[in-house]
C-alpha cells in the first residue's frame, strides 16, 4: 500500500486541482450570471434605438452600437489585406531566414503592447500627425496595427496546409509566381483569414483604452462616411464612461450584458468555425 | 526453477476487437522468456498485462487470471503501484526524462519515499553498474540524459528500472531502435541480469531470441501458439504455424 | 515576357512592403515613444523622475516623480501572479491529464469566455461587487485599492495562464508518463514529478505572458484601484504605470503631457523586457 506520505502528497495536489479548477468554473459562472442579472432587465427596444439627449434626460446606446459596427468593419478592411498579404510574403515570398524571423519577432511584439500604448502612439500619429482628429478612423488604424498580428498569424498557419504540391504543380504548367498566389495559394488560407476575422472581431470588440483618446467619447448618431470621420464612442468605451463618470449603473451593465452574449457568440462561431475546418481538412 | 508468474485463461479486448484469446503460460524465475510473432500478434499487449499498463486504456477489457507470486494481479485488493514497482519495464523507444542522468535514476526510488542522499547516491551508483553504464556516465551524472546516445538512453531506462529494485523486468523489443554494437550490449546486459532478475522480452528479432532467451512463446493472431525451450522450439517446432514462422515462410 | 515580369516584380515588391509592415509598426511605435517621452525626462531628470515619489502634476509647483507608479505596476504584477500563477497551473494540470472530457471541454469554453470578457466589463463587476465587498471585510474607508486591483488582475491572467500551461502539458510525450507509471509511480505524482518538470519552458512562457497582461492592463484596473499616486500599500488607492497615462491624458498640456509620455515609454521598456524574456522561453519550448 501507499505510504501516508505519498497519500499526503497525492491528496494535497488533487485537492489544489479541484479547488483551482472549482474557482475558476465558479468565477465564470458567477461573471455570467451577475452580469446578466444586472443587465438584462435594462435592455429595452427604447436603450437600443435612441440616442442619448441632455434635454430629455433619456439614454440610447444606438450611437455606440453604430459606432462599435463602423469600427469593426474598417478595421477588418483594412486588416484582412495587410495582414494577409505580410502572411504571403513570409509563406510564399520570403527566403532570407533572418529577415523571417526579424518580422516574426516584430509581430511577437505588437501583440505584446498593451492597448493603453496603442491608444498613445495612434492620438500621436493618427490624430495629430496625420490629421485625422479624433475620430472613429483613427481609431480603426489604431486597431489595424493591434489586429495585424492575429490575422497574420492565422492566415500563415492555413498556408502551410496548403500541400506544396500545389504549388509545384502550378508552376510546372507555367504558371508565373502570382498567378499561382491567387489561383492556388490564397483559396487555400480561407480558413486562416475567417479564424483571424473573428479573433480579431473578438478583440475589437473589447478594446477600450486604445479607443479612448483616438475615437473619443461622443454619442452622435451618424452614418457610416460621416461616422469614419467623427468622434464616437464604442460600447465598451460608452460602458466605461457611464459608469466611471456618470454613475448610470443600469445603462453600464446593459451594455455589459451585451458584451458578454457578443463575447459567447463569437467564442461559439469560433469554436464552430475550427471544427468545421478541421472537419473538412480530414476529407 | 521456481515458477514467479503464471497467466490463465488471459483475453482481452479494445473496444469489440479481441487482441488476446485465452492464453495461458508459466514463466519460471530468473531466466529470459522471449515473446516472438508477427507484428499484431499480441506480444507487448501481453507484455503490458503483466503490470497491468493496459490499465491506462479506457477502451480495455481483460479477462481471466494473471497471477504474480501465487497473487491474480487484478484483483481488487493488488496495489497496482506497489505492482508496477515489482515489475519493472523497459520501452522500445528509449523514454528517459528531461532531467539529469542522476534524477532520472533517483526519480523511481524518491517517488517510493527514499529522501536520504546517501542512500539515493548509492542505488544510482548500484543501479547504473548493474546495467553496465556507470563508466560512461559516472563523470556526468548531473548533466541532462536526453545528451546520451540512444544506446546509452536505453541502458539508462533499464539502470532506472532497476532502482525501484524489482524482482521482474518486461522489456517491450527494447533494441528495435538500436544499433548494432548498442544492441550486442544490452543482450549481454540481459544475460548478465538473469542472475539476479526474471527478464520478459517481446522481440521480432529471432536471432536475438535464440542468442539470449531460456524459454520462447510464439504469439500469432493473439493465441499463443507454441511455447517451449527455446532451443527445443527453434530446432524441432511442434506446431506448423511455428515452423512457418520461424523458417521465415512469413511475417 | 518583359511586361510579366515587370509586373511579378511590382508584386513581389508590394508583398515585400506588407511583410516589413509589422516591423515597421513596431519601429514606429518605438520612435513615437522615444521621441515624445525623452524631453520631459531631460528637463525633469532621469532620476528625480524615475525615483521621486510624489506626483503631483497639477500642482501650483509641480512634481513629477513615478516611483509610486513604477512600485504600484511591480507590487500589482506580481501580487496577481502570485494570486493567479498557482490557480492557474492547477487547473491546467488537472484539465490536461485528469479531466474526463466533457469537464474538459466546458471548461476549455469557461476559459475561452473569462478571456473574451472586455476588461471594462471585469472594471465594471469589480466596482460594484469587489470594491465594496473588500471595504466591508477588511473594515477601510474605500474598497478602490491595490487590493482589489490585484485580483481583477488575478482573474484576468488565469485564462492566459491555463491556456499556455494547457498547451505545454498536453505536448509532453506520453512516453515519459508511461516510463513513470511503470516505475509505480501514481498518476498525479507521475504528472506533477516528470509532466509539469517537462513542461517547465511552456509553463514559464505562460506566466511570462500572465506578467505582460497584468503590466499592461489599464481600465479594469482603472475601475477599481482609485486611482490617487500614493506609494503602493495594499489598502489604499494607487495608480498603476497604465492608468496614469490613462487618467490624465485627456486634459493634460505641456510637460503634464510630456511627462505622460515618458511614463509611457517606461512601460514600453518594461513590456519589451517582458517581450525578450517570453521569447527566450518559447524558443526553449520549441527545442
Amino acid at each position: 500500500m501507499l505510504s501516508k506520505k505519498r497519500k499526503a502528497y497525492i491528496g494535497g495536489m488533487k485537492a489544489a486541482m479541484y479547488i483551482s479548477t472549482g474557482l475558476t468554473a465558479t468565477l465564470v459562472i458567477f461573471l455570467v450570471a451577475y452580469v446578466f442579472i444586472k443587465g438584462i432587465p435594462h435592455i429595452s427596444w427604447e436603450l437600443l434605438s435612441t440616442k442619448p439627449s441632455y434635454i430629455s434626460g433619456n439614454i440610447g446606446i444606438l450611437p455606440d452600437i453604430l459606432n462599435t459596427l463602423y469600427i469593426v468593419l474598417s478595421t477588418l478592411i483594412f486588416v484582412i489585406p495587410l495582414g494577409v498579404g505580410a502572411a504571403i510574403y513570409l509563406t510564399e515570398y520570403a527566403k532570407n531566414k533572418r529577415l523571417v524571423s526579424v518580422i516574426e519577432y516584430a509581430a511577437e511584439t505588437l501583440s505584446g503592447i498593451p492597448s493603453i500604448i496603442y491608444g498613445l502612439v495612434g492620438m500621436l500619429f493618427f490624430c495629430q500627425f496625420l490629421g485625422f482628429k479624433t475620430s472613429l478612423l483613427a481609431g480603426s488604424l489604431t486597431l489595424v496595427i493591434m489586429n495585424l498580428p492575429t490575422v497574420m498569424r492565422t492566415t500563415q498557419e492555413s498556408l502551410k496546409t496548403v500541400p506544396q504540391s500545389y504549388r509545384d504543380g502550378a508552376f510546372g504548367l507555367g504558371a508565373g509566381k502570382w498567378r499561382v498566389i491567387r489561383t492556388v495559394v490564397l483559396p487555400g488560407c480561407v480558413d486562416g483569414v475567417i479564424t483571424g476575422c473573428i479573433l480579431s472581431i473578438g478583440r475589437i470588440l473589447g478594446e477600450s483604452a486604445a479607443l479612448l483618446f483616438t475615437a473619443g467619447f461622443a454619442h452622435a448618431l451618424n452614418g457610416i462616411f460621416e461616422g469614419l470621420t467623427s468622434p464616437g464612442a464604442s460600447l465598451t468605451v460608452a460602458l466605461y464612461v457611464y459608469a466611471k463618470e456618470q454613475g448610470e449603473f443600469g445603462v453600464a451593465f446593459a451594455i455589459a450584458a451585451i458584451l458578454m452574449i457578443l463575447t459567447l457568440l463569437i467564442n461559439l462561431s469560433a469554436t464552430l468555425v475550427s471544427r468545421y475546418f478541421a472537419k473538412k481538412r480530414e476529407l | 526453477m521456481s515458477d514467479i508468474m503464471t497467466a490463465k485463461d488471459l483475453s482481452l479486448w479494445y473496444d469489440k476487437t479481441q487482441a488476446l484469446k485465452n492464453v495461458n503460460i508459466t514463466i519460471p524465475e530468473k531466466s529470459i522468456t522471449a515473446f516472438i510473432g508477427p507484428s499484431g500478434c499480441g506480444k507487448s499487449t501481453f507484455l503490458k498485462t503483466l503490470n497491468r499498463m493496459n490499465d491506462l486504456i479506457p477502451s480495455v477489457k481483460i479477462i481471466g487470471e494473471v497471477c504474480y507470486n501465487g497473487q491474480n494481479i487484478y484483483d481488487n485488493s493488488v496495489d497496482v503501484n506497489e505492482l508496477r514497482r515489482e515489475i519493472g519495464m523497459v520501452f522500445q523507444k528509449p523514454n528517459p526524462f528531461p532531467m539529469s542522468i542522476y534524477d532520472n535514476i533517483a526519480y523511481g526510488p524518491r517517488t517510493h519515499g527514499i529522501k536520504s542522499k546517501v542512500k539515493l547516491d548509492e542505488i544510482v551508483e548500484q543501479s547504473l553498474r548493474d546495467a553496465a553504464i556507470w563508466d560512461e556516465v559516472k563523470d556526468r551524472l548531473k548533466k541532462n540524459a536526453l545528451g546520451m546516445s540512444g544506446g546509452q538512453q536505453q541502458r539508462l531506462c533499464i539502470a532506472r528500472a532497476l532502482a525501484v529494485k524489482p524482482k521482474i523486468l518486461l522489456m517491450d523489443e527494447p533494441t528495435s531502435a538500436l544499433d548494432p554494437i548498442s544492441t550486442s550490449r544490452i543482450e549481454e546486459l540481459a544475460i548478465e541480469l538473469k542472475k539476479s532478475y526474471t527478464i520478459v522480452i517481446v522481440t521480432h528479432n529471432m536471432q536475438q531470441a535464440v542468442r539470449i532467451s531460456d524459454n520462447t512463446a510464439f504469439f500469432l493472431l493473439g493465441e499463443l501458439i507454441e511455447y517451449g525451450e527455446t532451443e527445443k522450439l527453434f530446432s524441432q517446432p511442434t506446431d506448423k504455424r511455428t515452423e512457418d514462422y520461424i523458417t521465415g515462410r512469413f511475417g | 515576357m518583359k511586361k510579366n515580369k515587370m509586373i511579378e516584380r511590382a508584386i513581389h515588391g508590394v508583398f515585400l512592403i506588407l511583410g516589413l509592415l509589422t516591423f515597421g509598426c513596431v519601429l514606429l511605435i518605438t520612435i513615437y515613444l522615444v521621441i515624445s517621452g525623452i524631453p520631459a525626462i531631460t528637463e525633469i531628470g532621469l532620476f528625480d523622475f524615475l525615483f521621486g515619489t510624489k506626483w503631483a502634476s497639477t500642482a501650483d509647483e509641480p512634481s513629477y516623480g513615478i516611483l509610486p507608479f513604477i512600485l504600484t505596476s511591480i507590487y500589482g504584477t506580481a501580487g496577481a501572479i502570485l494570486l493567479g500563477v498557482p490557480i492557474g497551473f492547477f487547473a491546467a494540470v488537472y484539465l490536461s491529464k485528469l479531466a474526463n472530457p466533457k469537464v474538459k471541454a466546458f471548461m476549455e469554453g469557461a476559459v475561452s469566455l473569462l478571456a473574451g470578457i472586455p476588461s471594462v466589463v471585469y472594471g465594471l463587476v469589480g466596482m460594484l461587487v469587489l470594491v465594496p465587498a473588500v471595504r466591508e471585510i477588511f473594515n477601510i474607508p474605500d474598497g478602490a485599492s491595490l487590493f482589489s486591483a490585484i485580483i481583477v488582475l488575478a482573474i484576468m491572467i488565469l485564462p492566459s495562464i491555463i491556456k499556455v500551461s494547457m498547451t505545454a502539458l498536453e505536448a509532453v510525450p506520453k512516453e515519459y508518463e508511461d516510463a513513470s507509471l511503470a516505475l509505480g509511480a501514481t498518476p498525479v505524482e507521475t504528472y506533477f514529478r516528470v509532466s509539469v518538470p517537462a513542461a517547465k519552458s511552456g509553463i514559464a512562457a505562460a506566466v511570462v505572458l500572465g506578467v505582460g497582461r497584468a503590466i499592461g492592463e489599464a481600465m479594469a484596473v482603472m475601475m477599481v484601484s482609485g486611482n490617487v499616486p500614493n506609494m503602493p500599500s495594499l489598502f489604499q488607492s494607487v495608480r498603476f504605470l497604465t492608468t496614469a497615462v490613462a487618467s490624465e491624458m485627456s486634459y493634460s498640456s505641456g510637460l503634464q503631457q510630456q511627462a505622460l509620455f515618458s511614463i509611457a515609454l517606461v512601460l514600453f521598456l518594461f513590456i519589451m523586457l517582458i517581450n525578450a524574456t517570453l521569447n527566450f522561453f518559447l524558443k526553449k519550448e520549441k527545442d
